[in-house]
C-alpha cells in the first residue's frame, strides 16, 4: 500500500499512505508560513523578557520595563487627577453659589456634573433628568425642596428621608386615610383635581375645597402652591409625582407615597457634589 | 435476545431517577430528577419493543462498519443545529424587545445558555461524535471497538443534552460559561467521555491501516483534552447527594482562571480540533483530491496543541490576574496564528487543481467559506488577544461578533458539509434530493453571517468607543444605558442575520428529511459541467 507516486496536477510526490482514498502530497511547509511563525515566536521572547512573564517561586519575572497593570492604572489616573486638579481645589474652597459666578467653573463644573449624574442618578431620574413616575423631573421650574443652587446642593448632599444622613430632608404626609371618612377624601381629591383642570366632579368641589382649607394648606398653602421648606408639592400645576387623576390623588391623601433619595456627600465627595448642584441648576429651573 | 441487556440498564436508570426524585433536598433537583425518569422510562419501552425475545432474528452481522448512531447521529446534529438557530433568534431578539422575556422559564438569562450549549455542544458535539465515528471506521478500515459502547456513548450524550437543557430552563446552574450544568450532570458526562475516548482509541488500536490519519489525530486530541478540561473545571462539592446545589473547589482569580482555561480550550480542543478532523477527512473526500502537505498537517497540529493550552487568561486582561499570566496568555495567542493558518493553507490548498468544482458543487463551496471563516476568526482571535486591541474589544459586541464568525462559519459550515455528503452514502442515495436547495442554504448561511459579524463589528467597536469616549474637560461623556439604547439598531440587525442562518438550517432540514425519504427533485444542474481543464504542472 506504501506507493509513493507524483500527484499529476500538481508536480508533488505523495506520501505513499492512502485512507479510504485519501492521499497525502509531500509538499514543504509554505516559507511564509513557517518563517511569520518564527516571527511570532521571536516577537513573544522578546515581549517575556520587556514584561513580567515568568513565574517563579516568590513572584515572577519584573520584565525590564518595569511594566505593571496597577501602576500604568495609578499613572493614567493621576495624570487625568492632575488636569482637573485646579479646578477641582478652587470648587471645593468656595460656596457652591460662588461657582456660578465664574464661567470657566461652570462650565467645568456642568461637564463634571453631568458625568457624575449619568452613573450615580441617571437610574432613577433617566439619563436626560426627565424624571420618571415617582422620581421627580429636573428639567422643569417646580422643586419640591426648592430650586436655588444652595437648596439643590443641599437636596443632593443629603438626600431626601434618607435616616443614615442627620441632616437630611424631612417631610412626611399624613395617611389621612385614617382619620378622615372614604368620600371626605373623594370630596378634597376632586378639589385637587379641579384646581388644574383635571376631569373631576363638580358636585364634590364645594365640600372638598372646605376640607382642603381645613386639612390641607398648612402644608400645601392656601392656593395650593406647595411649600418647599416642607416638600410639600404644589398642586395646581399639571405636574404630577404620583399620577395627576383624582384615583390617584384620593390614593395619595389615604395613604401616601414617600420618595427616598441617598445622602451623596460621603460617598461622592464635595467638589463632585457641588458639581452635580450646579449641573442640575443648569438643566432649565434652577432660580 | 438482543437489547434485552440495554432494557435492564435503562430500566435501572429510570428507578435510580425515581429514587433520586424521592430523596431530593430541593425542588429543582426533584425535578430534574422527574425529567431524566421520563426520558429514561420512555427509553425503555422504546427499547423492550425491539427485544427479541423468540431469540429467532438472524445474528447481526459484524463484518461491516456499524453505522447506526451515525444515520442518527445525522438526523439529531440537523436537528440540534434548527434548535439552536432559533433559540439564538430569540435571544437576539430578546434584547432588542426585552417585552419577549418570559419570566421565569423563557428569559435571557435562562435561554442564553440555552443557545450556546444548543449550539457548541447539541450541534455541535453531535456532529463531532458522529463525524468521528465515521471517519474513525473508514479511515483505519476497522469495525468501531463496540457496538453497545458506540450505543452508549451517542446515546448517553443525548441524554447530557436534555438534562443540560432542561437544567437551564428550570434555572439550574453554576454560572461557569459553557460548563453551566451542575455536579450530577457533570459526572454523567464524565462518564459518557471516558467511553468515547475507550472506544476512539481501540478503535485505533484495532485498525488495518499502518499508520494514523491526521484527522484521528484532531478528533483524539479533541476527545482526550476534552476529559482532562472539563474534569478539572468541574471540580465541585455538592451540599449533598441529593442537591442540585454545588461549590466550586476554586475561589477568587483561581476560580476565573480554571474557568477560562476551560472556557477557551473548549474553544480549541471542542470547536478547533474537532472540526479540524472533520475538515481532515470531507474536504479532501469532497473534492476528491490528495491532502496539500502532510509536513504541513504534522506541524501545525502539534503546535496548535501545544500552544492553545496557554492561551485561555486573554480572557483575563486587565483583571487581578497577575500581570505574568496575562503576558503569557497573549504571547501564546499570538503565536497561535499560524498554527491555526496551517489547518486552512492544508484546506484550501487541497483543492488545487479543483477549484473548477467550486462552480458546480455548492458541498465544495460551503466546506471553503468554512475555511475561510476558520481563517478569518483564527486571525482575529490573536489580534483581539493584545492587550491594546483587548482593551477596547472586551466586554463589547465585537467579541460576540468573533465567536459567531467562528460558530457559524467555522462550525456550521463544515457541519453542513459533513452532513450533505454523509446522508446520500449512509442511506444509499444516489444523490441528495436537491443541489440547488444546499446551494440556497449555502447563500442564506453565507450572507446571514456576513451580516451579523459586520453588525457586530461596528456595534462592539460604537460600544467600546462609547465607554472610553472622554470630553475636553476630561469626564466620561455617556451612561451606560445611553450606550445601550445606541446599540439598539444593530441588535435588530444581528437577528435579520440570525434569522437568515436559520432559515438556512430549515432548507438542509427539509432536503435531508426528502434524501432520507429516497426523493429526488427534479432541476436543472447548478452548471453546466465545463470540461475539466486541470493542468498537468509545467
Amino acid at each position: 500500500m506504501s506507493k509513493k507516486e507524483i500527484d499529476e496536477i500538481s508536480g508533488v510526490e505523495t506520501t505513499g499512505h492512502e485512507w479510504d482514498g485519501i492521499k497525502e502530497l509531500n509538499t514543504p511547509m509554505p516559507r511564509w508560513w513557517l518563517w511569520t511563525f518564527y516571527g511570532t515566536i521571536v516577537w513573544a521572547v522578546i515581549y517575556c523578557v520587556l514584561y513580567p512573564a515568568i513565574p517563579l517561586i516568590n513572584g515572577a519575572t519584573p520584565g525590564i520595563l518595569g511594566y505593571s497593570s496597577r501602576g500604568e492604572l495609578a499613572k493614567t489616573v493621576a495624570v487625568a487627577d492632575e488636569a482637573k486638579a485646579e479646578f477641582v481645589s478652587q470648587i471645593e474652597s468656595m460656596d457652591v453659589g460662588a461657582v456660578l459666578e465664574n464661567p470657566e467653573l461652570t462650565r467645568f463644573a456642568v461637564a463634571g456634573g453631568e458625568s457624575a449624574f449619568k452613573v450615580y442618578c441617571s437610574q432613577c431620574h433617566g439619563a436626560g433628568a426627565a424624571g420618571a413616575p415617582g422620581y421627580p423631573n429636573l428639567n422643569d421650574d417646580e422643586w419640591l425642596w426648592g430650586g436655588s443652587i444652595d437648596e439643590i446642593h443641599a437636596t443632593i448632599a443629603h438626600g431626601v428621608r434618607y435616616d443614615a444622613d442627620e441632616d437630611t430632608r424631612i417631610g412626611e404626609m399624613p395617611a389621612f386615610g385614617e382619620f378622615m371618612e372614604r368620600d371626605q377624601i373623594r370630596a378634597t381629591a376632586n378639589y385637587v383635581a379641579s384646581l388644574s383642570g383635571l376631569e373631576h366632579n363638580e358636585a364634590y368641589v364645594e365640600e372638598g375645597k372646605t376640607l382642603f382649607e381645613e386639612n390641607c394648606s398648612a402644608c400645601h398653602g392656601e392656593d395650593a402652591g406647595g411649600m418647599t421648606d416642607l416638600g410639600a408639592p404644589s398642586l395646581n400645576d399639571a405636574i404630577w409625582l404620583y399620577g395627576g387623576n383624582v384615583e390617584a390623588i384620593s390614593a395619595q391623601i389615604s395613604k401616601p407615597q414617600h420618595g427616598v433619595m441617598p445622602a451623596w456627600q460621603d460617598r461622592l465627595g464635595d467638589a463632585t457634589v457641588k458639581q452635580l448642584a450646579v449641573y442640575v441648576h443648569s438643566l432649565g429651573g434652577g432660580q | 435476545m438482543r437489547n434485552l441487556g440495554w432494557t435492564i440498564l435503562l430500566a435501572i436508570g429510570a428507578v435510580l431517577s425515581l429514587l433520586a426524585a424521592g430523596f431530593a433536598q430541593d425542588v429543582l433537583f426533584q425535578t430534574h430528577a422527574w425529567v431524566v425518569f421520563f426520558a429514561l422510562a420512555l427509553g425503555t419501552i422504546f427499547v423492550l419493543r425491539k427485544v427479541d425475545f423468540a431469540g429467532n432474528a438472524a445474528p447481526v452481522d459484524k463484518s461491516g462498519y456499524f453505522d447506526d448512531p451515525i444515520r442518527a447521529g445525522v438526523i439529531l446534529t440537523t436537528f440540534w443545529g434548527v434548535v439552536g438557530f432559533l433559540v439564538g433568534v430569540v435571544v437576539a431578539l430578546q434584547l432588542a424587545f426585552p417585552q419577549l422575556n418570559i419570566e421565569p422559564y423563557l428569559n435571557f438569562g435562562r435561554l442564553r445558555p440555552l443557545h450556546t450549549s444548543a449550539v457548541i455542544f447539541a450541534f455541535g458535539g453531535t456532529a463531532l461524535i458522529t463525524s468521528s465515528f465515521y471517519v474513525v471506521q473508514r479511515t483505519t478500515s476497522a469495525r468501531l471497538l463496540s457496538d453497545g459502547l458506540a450505543q452508549f456513548v451517542f446515546w448517553g450524550y443525548q441524554l447530557f443534552i436534555l438534562m443540560a437543557a432542561s437544567g437551564y430552563v428550570l434555572g439550574i446552574t453554576q454560572g461557569r460559561e459553557y460548563a453551566e450544568p451542575e455536579w450530577y450532570v457533570d459526572i454523567w458526562i464524565t462518564i459518557v467521555w471516558v467511553g468515547y475516548l475507550i472506544l476512539f482509541l481501540g478503535t485505533l488500536f484495532k485498525r488495518k491501516e499502518p499508520h494514523i490519519y491526521v484527522a484521528n489525530w484532531f478528533y483524539l486530541a479533541f476527545i482526550f483534552t476534552i476529559a482532562m478540561l472539563h474534569v478539572v473545571n468541574n471540580l465541585a462539592m455538592p451540599v449533598s447527594p441529593f442537591s442540585m446545589k454545588s461549590y466550586s473547589a476554586f475561589a477568587g482569580v483561581q476560580d476565573a482562571l480554571t474557568q477560562w482555561w476551560y472556557g477557551h480550550n473548549a474553544v480549541g480542543f471542542f470547536l478547533t480540533a474537532g472540526f479540524l478532523g472533520m475538515m481532515y477527512y470531507f474536504m479532501p473526500k469532497q473534492a476528491e483530491r490528495p491532502v496539500y502537505s502532510y509536513r504541513l498537517s504534522i506541524i501545525h497540529f502539534w503546535s496548535l496543541i501545544f500552544m492553545y493550552i496557554w492561551a485561555g487568561p486573554h480572557h483575563l486582561h486587565y483583571t487581578a490576574l497577575p500581570d505574568w499570566a496575562q503576558t503569557l496568555g497573549m504571547v501564546f495567542s499570538v503565536m497561535l496564528w499560524m498554527p491555526s493558518w496551517g489547518g486552512m493553507i492544508n484546506g484550501l490548498m487541497t483543492l488545487s487543481g479543483a477549484w473548477d468544482k467550486l462552480r458546480t458543487d455548492p458541498i465544495i463551496r460551503m466546506m471553503v467559506i468554512a475555511v475561510a471563516f476558520y481563517g478569518m476568526s483564527t486571525f482575529e482571535g490573536p489580534m483581539m488577544s493584545i492587550k491594546a486591541v483587548n482593551g477596547l474589544s472586551h466586554y463589547t459586541d465585537w467579541t460576540i461578533g468573533h465567536v459567531h464568525s467562528g460558530a457559524l462559519g467555522w462550525v456550521g459550515m463544515i457541519s453542513f458539509g459533513m452532513v450533505y455528503f454523509l446522508v446520500p452514502r449512509l442511506w444509499g442515495r444516489e444523490r441528495l434530493y436537491s443541489l440547488r436547495m444546499v446551494n440556497w442554504h449555502f447563500w442564506l448561511a453565507t450572507l446571514g453571517i456576513v451580516v451579523y459579524a459586520a453588525v457586530m463589528w461596528v456595534s462592539g467597536i460604537t460600544q467600546g468607543l462609547m465607554w472610553r469616549e472622554y470630553d475636553a474637560e476630561g469626564f466620561l461623556v455617556y451612561s451606560f444605558a445611553e450606550t445601550v439604547a445606541a446599540l439598539k439598531p444593530y441588535f435588530i440587525l444581528r437577528a435579520v442575520g440570525g434569522a437568515m442562518y436559520l432559515v438556512g438550517g430549515l432548507v438542509m432540514a427539509y432536503n435531508v428529511y426528502m434524501t432520507i425519504k429516497g426523493k429526488t427533485r427534479n432541476e436543472k444542474p447548478i452548471a453546466v459541467a465545463h470540461v475539466a481543464t486541470a493542468q498537468p504542472a509545467e
